[in-house]
């Protein structure tokens, strides 16, 4: 091979993949740029604040967002201690060779990998149609659906199901950045395995602990599949008053509004500017994991 | 685990309730995940059994149209069991055959349903393959690029670039793609249907292209230094090795990421559901429009009445898809694990 082919060769070789590096960062500059430039006029206080009025081509989105909320509050409230107690077992208790363990690991890997419509399949076959429905029927008996129809608390527990291996993941990253030294002294001293964890462990894992709550919430924050018939609203008046009722949600909003409003064209607007929102909060969320994270990984270097 | 081992040789471990209890509740905390899995498995079938149950060689009756008049009434027991028995005998002379699974056409609401599964399945195909086509030249080189080429600003300017595109929520791409990309594609090539399976295999490259990368990107970075060394050694340049040694020795990661994107397209719901027109089709053509099997559930589960045919059926979708995701992630698993494994012990 000559010396000019090569170097023809090696550059080809070398702005191929940059090009492609290029396209994926335009790609996501494209896509936000679109949708801040779409929705940022019609993005107000009183959007944010207000409810949607005249069959919801005017009005503001705040039933959706505080619907969002509380999906993310109770799908936390769910997940992130089992996701937590799981991650200690796997890290602190159980040697890598149980069986026990790898099966835990395995239904972990497993349900990372579980299309969200199936989630939303399981939360209506088992928490509707099995838990819900047994409810009804053991506690109130008068043939009327109390439990065992969509609402937000059975849709916040779906949720918290598919973010559990977000918050497993996260935090056993995070327990591993504690540097055994520290466990050891520990352990010396006389502490017993609990008081450690409890004392050295888990103290010094908190931001890790609080990352994969953040990444949890932001992923369930934008998930709408699971939700679709396990207890989001179309329009509700109200906001939800109990955990039997059903709730709006921002990503179930758009999707409402883009494909199934009568007029799509007319609340485009309020389209953009919803997506925005959720862009937004996703974002936010995002960016403090990934600052959290960079914090914890400058510690371990130092 | 090393603190354990100091505890059990060093002093007699005295008998405490408190850690007694810590270790119990942990354990069983964590095997909730474990039975969580086996739940799925067990409610999402379940749902798909009277399919299965239905005599075989009954077909379609024209009973069929009375089936659709108790919607939301509320019912008392008695009636509601009634109603059971009487969905129940409908399953039953309604006959979802295997003959009419396997059909061209899915017409779920009419007086005949028919529920084939094949304009569906073709679907999901089409476009997951659109979508990893696509989705695996750009992750893959760019992943190549940071690891291997690029100087450190710009790899510390893509990674969070990479991290905010997977970080989109799906129904954002799928806005994306329904508002702006469809319109823009139509435009591009002249095409009679806006929203195709094109489109949707276009906006769902966007969800797969972060899977790929990343996964392709620790796959490159995990090859050994002494590899590159050594190319570098016998004298070839960076992007010789990285081409003819690094690419190679990385192949299985690189194949379990692309496994792993075609499954997460084949999952993925919201995007495709407002991206590719929902027709069910059975073409070949990608610019004609398409219904995926995870669209399908999206859009019929909310209407379908509970315990009907139609019901069991999406159910059937939705066991198929898990049981197509599971296969996929257990290959690209053992991929990573044991090729990696093998390669790299040196024997």
């Amino acid at each position: 091979m000559t010396i000019t082919k090569r170097k023809i060769l090696g550059t080809i070789a070398y702005t191929v993949p940059a090009f492609f590096a290029l396209v994926i960062v335009a790609i996501v500059l494209f896509v936000m740029t679109y949708i801040v430039i779409g929705g940022w006029d019609s993005l107000t206080m009183d959007f944010l604040l207000g409810s949607p009025e005249e069959g919801m081509t005017k009005g503001g989105i705040f039933p959706a967002i505080f619907g969002t909320f509380l999906l993310v509050v109770i799908m936390s409230l769910a997940g992130v201690p089992v996701g937590t107690f799981t991650a200690i077992y796997l890290s602190e208790y159980a040697s890598q060779k149980s069986i026990l363990a790898r099966l835990i690991r395995f239904a972990v890997n497993t349900l990372a990998g579980v299309p969200a419509i199936v989630f939303g399949l399981f939360g209506l076959g088992f928490f509707i149609q099995f838990v819900g429905a047994g409810v009804d029927k053991t506690l109130y008996n008068d043939g009327m659906l109390h439990w065992g129809q969509p609402n937000i608390l059975w849709a916040s527990l779906t949720m918290a199901l598919l973010t559990l291996p977000v918050v497993i993941v996260a935090v056993e990253e995070a327990i591993k950045t504690v540097p055994r030294e520290l466990r050891e002294a520990s352990l010396a001293l006389g502490a017993t395995k609990w008081q450690t964890i409890r004392k050295v462990v888990i103290p010094n894992s908190i931001t890790g602990m609080l990352t994969g709550g953040i990444l949890a919430v932001s992923r369930g924050a934008g998930e709408v599949a699971p939700i679709l018939f396990t207890g989001a609203a179309y329009f509700l008046p109200h906001l939800p008053s109990g955990l039997s009722d059903q709730f709006m949600e921002l990503g179930y909003h758009i999707y409402i509004m883009a494909t199934q409003s009568p007029d799509v064209e007319a609340t485009r607007g309020i389209q953009y500017a919803t997506t925005l929102v959720l862009l937004l909060l996703t974002f936010a969320l995002n960016f403090s994991a990934i600052f959290l994270r960079y914090r914890l990984r400058k510690r371990i270097i130092t | 685990m090393q603190p354990k081992k100091i505890t059990n040789t060093m002093m007699k471990k005295r008998f405490r309730l408190s850690e007694f209890l810590a270790e119990k509740l942990i354990t069983a905390t964590a095997f909730m995940s474990f039975t969580f899995i086996v739940l799925i498995f067990i409610f999402v079938f379940r749902e798909t059994l009277p399919i299965f149950s239905a005599p075989d060689e009954i077909a379609a009756t024209e009973e069929l149209g009375e089936q659709e008049t108790y919607g939301n009434i509320v019912l008392t027991d008695a009636e509601r069991a009634v109603e059971e028995k009487q969905n129940k005998s409908i399953a039953a002379e309604e006959g979802v055959t295997a003959k009419n699974l396997a059909g061209d056409r899915w017409q779920p609401i009419s007086g005949k349903p028919k529920y084939g599964l094949l304009p569906l399945i073709i679907g999901s195909l089409k476009v997951s393959l659109i979508a990893v086509l696509l989705a695996a030249p750009i992750g893959i080189l760019a992943a190549l690029f940071t690891a291997a080429f690029a100087p450190k600003w710009a790899k510390e300017a893509l990674k969070p670039m990479i991290e905010i595109l997977a970080g989109f929520p799906s129904v954002v791409i799928g806005f994306f793609a329904l508002v702006v990309l469809a319109t823009f594609i139509q435009d591009f090539f002249g095409l009679e249907y806006r929203l195709n399976a094109f489109v949707g295999g276009v906006a769902l490259s966007l969800a797969v292209i972060p899977i790929i990368f990343t996964i392709s990107e620790d796959a490159i970075s995990a090859v050994p230094k002494s590899l590159t060394e050594a190319s570098l050694a016998l004298g070839a340049t960076k992007w010789q090795t990285a081409l003819k040694v690094v690419l190679p020795a990385a192949t299985p990661g690189i194949f379990a990421s692309v496994i792993l994107g075609v499954g997460r397209a084949f999952g993925e719901t919201m995007i495709v559901l407002m991206a590719t027109g929902n027709a069910a089709l059975t073409s070949a053509d990608p610019f004609e429009p398409v219904r995926t099997m995870s669209a399908t559930i999206g859009a019929e589960m909310a209407e379908v009445v509970f315990g009907e045919t139609h019901y069991n059926v999406l159910f059937l979708i939705g066991s198929i898809l898990f049981l197509f995701t599971f296969t996929l992630n257990a290959i690209a698993e053992i991929f990573v694990r044991q090729r990696l494994m093998k390669k790299f012990s040196g024997n």
